[in-house]
């Protein structure tokens, strides 16, 4: 293709030619709009993501009181600081503490705490870390770059029915006067799916 | 049903090393792809465990080549040529707990072509409950439209060792949300402990 072509577009590849027949399809049968669909793809790119998890966990950090509230009744502890995007599953938030690393897995699809944390990465929905996570998890933590004590236990959440759940990792010793902005910013994605634990900067801690 | 996305435990798949992908989406059609089940979910086209069953019908070799949202595609192609937009009316069961926290249980050991979420990897193991939630609808109905079972869901954890011997991890747990026909009382024969796998030897 020449230079002059590339304002053209390419040519869609199969499967979004067949992404497209389908959208097509359901729109002539009524079932969907396409304006409901673009809403939807918006509401993951801009709304719906890390961050919100980030900020539950930092309140949670700072606050005694709305962390119990968050282990014992978590949809209802999101609702409190604005987070409202639930649909029909349960979500349960799992604590670490010095004695327990939690990880989150689904072998059987790829079940996830959207609600919180968004679309999941794709090694998230990979065969390796499915079906490894649960059979060899200090191996798969191992290989993400996080090595455990050997005399902490680790629990795997296989989440195979209507509950998901969400990692409440440990604060780092060295933010006792950060905000709570501050704090939700070393709080990631890897940390509440269990696979990371939150880093303080060298620079700043 | 016990097919390739009944993944637990499974060796082969390879590691998880630098370099892996963050992404959750490649392509603009992925996320149409994501929006258009969220919506049919929400209108009721289907139901959760009929999506879920269309992705398990995908020939394995398929299933294993595909990348996720392409299954997806291919769940939404078969469901929107299947289904026809109407309610259908099942009857409904409701079940009371038959455990409690604390209870020991053995998975029973289901083999079927149809949809279940009783991951292979726990059939006939001994767990102990943690807790209980719920009702939730048994996906094995629910996934055939055969009817509707409300029932207790509880979160059993496993040793590592009681799933995978003596390779496993001695400080390592795994907990799985099993519906209550899943389960089974383990009878202990006078012993209240919860079971090890050396028990069985």
């Amino acid at each position: 293709m020449s230079k002059d072509d590339a304002h053209h577009p390419e040519p869609p590849t199969d499967l979004e030619a067949r992404a497209l027949a389908l959208e097509s399809l359901l729109v002539e049968r009524g079932l969907l709009t396409t304006a409901a669909v673009d809403s939807v793809v918006a509401k993951f790119e801009q709304d719906i993501g890390p961050t919100l998890g980030a900020r539950a966990v930092a309140h949670a950090w700072v606050s005694p009181d709305y962390k119990r509230r968050l282990l014992s009744d978590a949809k209802s502890a999101l609702t409190e600081i604005g987070i409202t995007e639930h649909q029909a599953e349960e979500l349960i938030v799992v604590e670490n503490t010095s004695s327990v690393h939690n990880v989150i897995v689904c072998t059987l699809c790829s079940c996830y705490p959207w609600m919180v944390l968004g679309l999941p990465p794709t090694w998230y929905k990979s065969a390796p870390y499915r079906s490894r996570a649960v059979l060899e998890p200090r191996t798969v933590l191992r290989e993400m770059g996080l090595e455990l004590p050997q005399q902490i236990d680790v629990r795997v959440w296989d989440s195979s029915a209507d509950i998901r759940y969400m990692v409440l990792p440990m604060r780092p010793s060295g933010t006792e006067n950060w905000t709570e902005d501050e704090l939700a910013a070393v709080v990631t994605r890897d940390c509440m799916i269990g696979v990371a634990v939150p880093r303080v900067p060298a620079s700043v801690g | 049903m016990n097919g390739a996305h009944d993944m637990g435990g499974v060796i082969g798949h390879g590691g998880l090393d630098a370099g892996r992908d963050e992404r959750a989406v490649h392509h603009s059609w992925e996320g149409r792809v994501n929006a258009m089940m969220r919506l049919l979910l929400a209108r009721g086209l289907f139901n959760l465990d009929q999506f879920r069953h269309a992705v398990e019908r995908i020939p394995a070799s398929e299933y294993l080549a595909s990348a996720y949202y392409e299954r997806w595609l291919t769940a939404l192609e078969g469901l929107t040529r299947e289904s026809r937009d109407e309610t259908i009316a099942l009857v409904e069961h409701r079940r009371e707990a038959r455990f409690a926290p604390g209870d020991p249980v053995i998975v029973r050991n289901v083999y079927t072509k149809r949809h279940t979420r009783l991951a292979r990897y726990v059939a006939g193991r001994r767990g102990i409950v943690e807790s209980v939630h719920g009702p939730f609808l048994l996906p094995d109905t629910r996934a055939h439209l055969i009817s509707a079972d409300w029932e207790p869901v509880y979160t059993v954890v496993f040793k590592g060792s009681e799933l995978w011997g003596d390779e496993a991890g001695p400080r390592d747990h795994v907990s799985i949300d099993l519906w209550q026909s899943y389960l089974e009382e383990a009878h202990e024969q006078g012993r209240r402990s919860p079971p090890r796998a050396a028990d069985r030897s």
